[in-house]
């Protein structure tokens, strides 16, 4: 099960977790192709070539794999897609629920990775 | 030197994107900007049934579609940018992008659409995705058997009130007025709906909770009487406002704040066209905006013309 983007997919756990160790700074977005999360996708696809040192993926809200990150305790509460979450060295430091914006986005970004 | 055009089409949503498909096949040299992703709110559009000679698609197709369509004709586009000056006076316009970049045209065709109002109530922001929702289709299914409030009373508020009885146990739809600005068709179907009541004259003043939602004030409009409720979610409709406020008075607005144009979508200012969400109209359709958005290209690329003929003839002179 894979999101119509032209993101990283992840798409079972393992691949999660490979590419969360596997790279310093990730942004994952888990969500579905509805109205709150393609803004989200379009902004990190164009974000991609600005922000080398980050790597972005998505992840389909639906998928059995994705309670990986539903499961989160950063996202406990959310109740709006997609779920995005901002890894550092494999660890979590930032979750938002719902549509964000380019700058909500960059500024998360730029605040835990720097520019 | 800054880069210069033949149109700036500011706004890349049904009306801008037609704007730059018929401006570049005309060979007339058009930037289209777009402070999100293009596409404008069409993108937010799970399905589109009503597109003429399209029988379904959804409206990140549609757009992603107009987009390729404007771009093999020439049309640039840039998204995600943030406008940070315009001068829209005199007879060659600027627009500053992002503090550090500047492009000009003699003619700007401003197509910036609406977005979704905001209730505006202490506490609309932190709950953003954590009780409330401003989209029924995404989030409706966080709510099984669950308690929840639907705000608005036009179309919109009352059609999701009844899609979203499918998945909450209890909708109550909160409204400003004493009556429905809805159809009659959508008022009906929702008062027949057994898990539907209605508090009408009276708004949320304000979002409680802690990680999550967990209740609201509302409050009744001619009393001023407040009481709380405990809730699981919110859905707000409560209509669109035009994205005009970077206009920064340099254009003639109503009262509601949407561009006054006239038939040829000629804004207050010579070489200045405005089509879309975000002029006075009626109605707020794709295939409104795409007609406005045709309207004003022709009508600006005449305008382009005119003016290079009028350098032409001096030259000559």
């Amino acid at each position: 099960m894979t999101l119509r983007t032209n993101l990283t997919h992840l798409v079972t756990e393992a691949d999660h977790k490979k590419f969360t160790e596997e790279n310093e700074n990730v942004m994952i977005c888990c969500g579905r192709m509805g109205p709150m999360c393609i803004p989200v996708y379009g902004v990190m696809e164009e974000l991609e070539s600005e922000y080398k040192h980050v790597k972005f993926a998505d992840m389909a809200f639906d998928s059995p794999d994705a309670k990986v990150i539903r499961d989160l305790p950063e996202c406990r509460g959310f109740a709006g897609l997609p779920f995005t979450v901002y890894y550092k060295n494999g660890k979590v430091v930032k979750a938002t629920s719902s549509i964000q914006s380019h700058e909500e986005i960059t500024e998360i970004l730029d605040s835990n990775f720097g520019k | 030197m800054s880069p210069h055009f033949d149109v700036i089409v500011i706004g890349g949503g049904p009306a801008g994107l037609t704007a730059g498909i018929y401006l570049s096949r005309a060979k007339v040299s058009t930037l289209v900007l777009d402070t999100g992703i293009v596409g404008g709110q069409m993108v937010l559009t799970h399905e589109i049934a009503n597109y003429p000679g399209v029988e379904h698609i959804s409206g990140y197709e549609l757009a992603r579609t107009m987009k390729m369509q404007a771009q093999s004709f020439g049309c640039k586009i840039r998204s995600n940018i943030k406008i940070t000056d315009v001068q829209l006076e005199g007879e060659i316009k600027s627009v500053e992008v992002n503090g550090k970049e500047s492009f000009t045209a003699p003619a700007v065709i401003v197509a910036t659409g609406g977005r979704s109002r905001l209730l505006g109530a202490t506490g609309e922001v932190e709950f953003k995705g954590k009780g409330i929702s401003y989209c029924a289709t995404c989030d409706g299914d966080f709510f099984q058997d669950k308690e929840i409030i639907v705000v608005g009373g036009g179309n919109s508020a009352l059609e999701e009130a009844v899609a979203l009885t499918k998945y909450a146990s209890k909708v109550t739809v909160v409204h400003q007025f004493d009556h429905f600005q809805a159809l009659e068709h959508y008022v009906e179907e929702a008062k027949k709906n057994e898990k539907i009541d209605f508090i009408m004259e009276s708004t949320i003043s304000a979002f409680h909770g802690d990680e999550k939602l967990r209740g609201v004030t509302i409050q009744h409009i001619p009393s001023g009487e407040k009481t709380e409720m405990k809730i699981d979610g919110v859905f707000i409709f409560i209509g669109y406002q035009p994205n005009t406020e970077w206009l920064n008075g340099q254009l003639e607005l109503s009262h509601y704040n949407e561009i006054v144009v006239n038939k040829d979508m000629e804004t207050s200012l010579p070489g200045v066209f405005a089509a879309g969400d975000s002029i006075t109209k009626r109605f707020r359709q794709v295939t409104t905006a795409v007609a406005d958005g045709t309207i004003a290209a022709l009508v600006a690329a005449e305008y382009v013309n005119r003016l290079k003929k009028e350098v032409r003839s001096v030259e000559v002179a």
